[in-house]
């Protein structure tokens, strides 16, 4: 663990992401044809999200995947918004044009979500490459999937970004990580004949780094560093979040497995459901975050439950809010196809 | 009024773009391709250096690059030079340019211009003599401007690199280079979606894209001599597109020929007959004749080349089919 702290601000921040998806599970399950198709939710990530966007500002520039709520989220974005968008009504960011997949909030810094793995890469660079071009001090971060390095669009852009010294950080959620041998210090994966992901970045001169990503309070640390050393004309830079899969998010469709989310589980890991017990133990940022701050005596037990209850009320107030939102008329589907 | 080729004012037009607009940059600046033209453009790298960002070999990114700059601030024109590398960067032009505004209801703008020299240049055989227009026009949210002439080059570049909150695709050709023209220096932008008679006539309209116009203003004139009046019509930018100066120039000769340097499977050719039959039936006297390339790649050989390029002669021949 880093000795960096966690602090309760994030573990709100987190148990508010997870709630949010919990949510979204239960709109597709709950709600017959609410979500169409496939979804991918964030349960498990929370750290990695929270403790990057923690680091920006808000004039600094977010692209993000499939993936997105969370990303969203920890930007600031209203939990009414975003929750209206995945169910695709008028009040949500995108006025229910981008659903699930295609969250954005432009208010937010947050300009283009691309289904497509790969797609923000080079989207990222040009606002860096924008921003140097204008001389302000803003920075561009990008999230993705290991699955990324797969793609062409990968070493294109971090070519350039290295070759231009672009003010952009690359964020890699490596979620397809086996649990066994994540402490190892090596990610092999399946599909990438690399060893470790940081080797390509390297090679391309870009300084990377590795951090826990089920440890916010690390992520949190190693992002300040990164962000403010970008703003300086220091990038780019390489971070390699990684983190373990949650178990629930094996298939295209998630499902809760025991149900919503237990904070008692934090602490008694004994009382989880058995496919979850060891992933909760050693992997999932929100136990680990409550029972590092209840062991620091930075929060209570009752505090978390207390703190857990009102974002589960705010969680329900935005399901309202969304449920509630009108739906865009047919004959929408007609505009703003240009500007 | 200054007579100039069709580089020098597509140069003018883009070094009156970087003056006029400090957002406007270049990525690359291979205008001219390989034609003994590209020394017109030089004057861009002498004088705006600063302005351009030279890519490595790697459409597919910096194509993107300049839709993440035209997301924040920037209005950048990128060359890509021969228009068969846009299709390395196909997914960056088509699944993230052309769908962006659309699916953030307008809230994010990409005034980006991809700029490429299209179709058969001489020589360029099955992979670099592609002409995608019909490909872009089928991607909505794309722009696809067609400039036939130096005076239509330069204020169409004007118009979307200047004003357009759109990605455009610039539609270029290396055999319109050398084509001349009397420049009015005060011209401004022109608008999109509103074409030109490039020629007046009563008994045949010829539709021409691109580098087919001066190809039908040539033909025009031999069927003069023939005693064939041609009326030359340009619509100059595809997407969007000037429906009313074609449907009137048809109501009043009845005979139509399309031509443009493409594949004819689906292509532009095809598309602008559709609309003349659907909105503009009564007016023909008889059928819409194509003018274009057989749905074949195109061949290295000379003969097999020139075999299937559509040339002036050919309008004249479908003209003549139509009118004789």
């Amino acid at each position: 663990m880093n000795t960096a702290q966690t602090t309760p601000a994030q573990l709100r921040q987190m148990l508010t992401i997870r709630r949010a998806e919990e949510r979204v599970i239960h709109f597709a399950q709950d709600h017959d044809g609410l979500i169409r198709g496939h979804y991918h939710v964030y349960i498990g990530q929370e750290a990695s999200g929270v403790g990057a966007c923690g680091a920006l500002g808000s004039e600094d520039y977010v692209f993000t995947t499939h993936r997105n709520h969370g990303h969203v989220i920890a930007k600031g974005a209203d939990l009414g918004r975003v929750l209206a968008e995945i169910i695709g009504r008028t009040t949500g960011y995108n006025q229910g044009r981008g659903g699930t997949f295609h969250v954005i909030a432009p208010d937010l810094g947050i300009l283009q979500t691309s289904g497509v793995v790969g797609g923000c890469m080079p989207l990222a660079a040009g606002a860096a490459h924008s921003i140097k071009t204008r001389g302000t001090d803003q920075v561009s971060m990008v999230f993705f999937g290991d699955g990324v390095l797969e793609e062409g669009a990968f070493y294109e852009t971090i070519n350039m970004a290295s070759l231009w010294k672009l003010p952009i950080i690359f964020m890699c959620e490596n979620n397809d990580v086996p649990p066994n041998l994540r402490k190892g210090g090596e990610s092999p994966l399946d599909s990438l004949a690399a060893t470790r992901l940081t080797d390509i970045s390297e090679a391309f001169h870009i300084t990377s780094i590795v951090v826990d990503g089920a440890d916010v309070a690390a992520v949190s640390s190693v992002m300040e560093d990164v962000v403010a050393r970008t703003r300086r004309g220091e990038g780019p830079f390489f971070v390699e979040a990684r983190i373990t899969r949650w178990p629930g998010n094996m298939a295209a469709f998630p499902t809760l497995i025991g149900g919503d989310y237990q904070t008692e589980w934090s602490f008694s890991p004994a009382s989880a459901p058995d496919e979850l017990r060891d992933w909760l133990e050693h992997d999932d940022p929100i136990s680990l975050s409550i029972r590092a701050l209840v062991e620091d005596g930075a929060i209570s037990r009752e505090a978390v439950e207390a703190m857990d209850e009102e974002i589960c009320e705010a969680v329900e107030a935005a399901a309202k809010f969304a449920l509630d939102s009108p739906e865009p008329a047919p004959e929408s589907a007609l505009e703003h196809v240009f500007a | 009024m200054k007579e100039m080729t069709f580089a020098e004012a597509l140069c003018l037009g883009i070094t009156e773009c970087l003056d006029a607009d400090a957002r406007v940059t270049l990525i690359n600046s291979g205008f001219g391709g390989l034609t003994p033209h590209r020394a017109s453009y030089n004057v861009i790298r002498e004088k705006y250096a600063d302005r351009i960002t030279d890519a490595p070999i790697s459409e597919l990114g910096y194509c993107g690059i300049g839709i993440g700059a035209a997301m924040t601030g920037l209005r950048p024109i990128v060359a890509l030079g021969t228009s068969a590398f846009s299709f390395e960067a196909w997914p960056q032009i088509l699944n993230e340019a052309a769908i962006t505004c659309y699916g953030s209801r307008g809230q994010v703008t990409v005034p980006v211009v991809f700029h490429m020299l299209t179709g058969i240049r001489g020589a360029g055989a099955v992979q670099h003599s592609h002409a995608p227009q019909a490909m872009f026009c089928n991607a909505p949210g794309l722009q696809v401007v067609t400039p036939g002439s130096p005076a239509d080059a330069r204020g169409l570049m004007k118009t979307v690199a200047l004003e357009s909150e759109n990605p455009t695709i610039y539609i270029d050709h290396q055999m319109l280079q050398g084509v001349t023209e009397q420049i009015d220096e005060a011209a401004g932008p022109i608008p999109l979606g509103q074409g030109e008679v490039k020629r007046e006539g009563s008994d045949v309209t010829v539709v021409a894209i691109s580098v087919m116009v001066p190809r039908a203003l040539e033909a025009a004139e031999t069927l003069a001599d023939e005693g064939i009046s041609v009326e030359v019509v340009d619509p100059r930018t595809l997407v969007p597109l000037d429906k009313e100066i074609i449907l009137k120039s048809v109501a009043k000769t009845g005979h139509v020929v399309i031509a443009d340097e493409s594949q004819l499977t689906c292509g532009v050719a095809a598309e602008l007959a559709a609309v003349i039959v659907e909105e503009g039936f009564e007016s023909l006297k008889a059928p819409i004749k194509r003018v274009g390339i057989p749905n074949v790649p195109i061949p290295y050989h000379k003969a097999e080349e020139e075999f299937v390029t559509p040339t002036a002669k050919r309008i004249v021949d479908a003209v003549k089919e139509l009118c004789g």
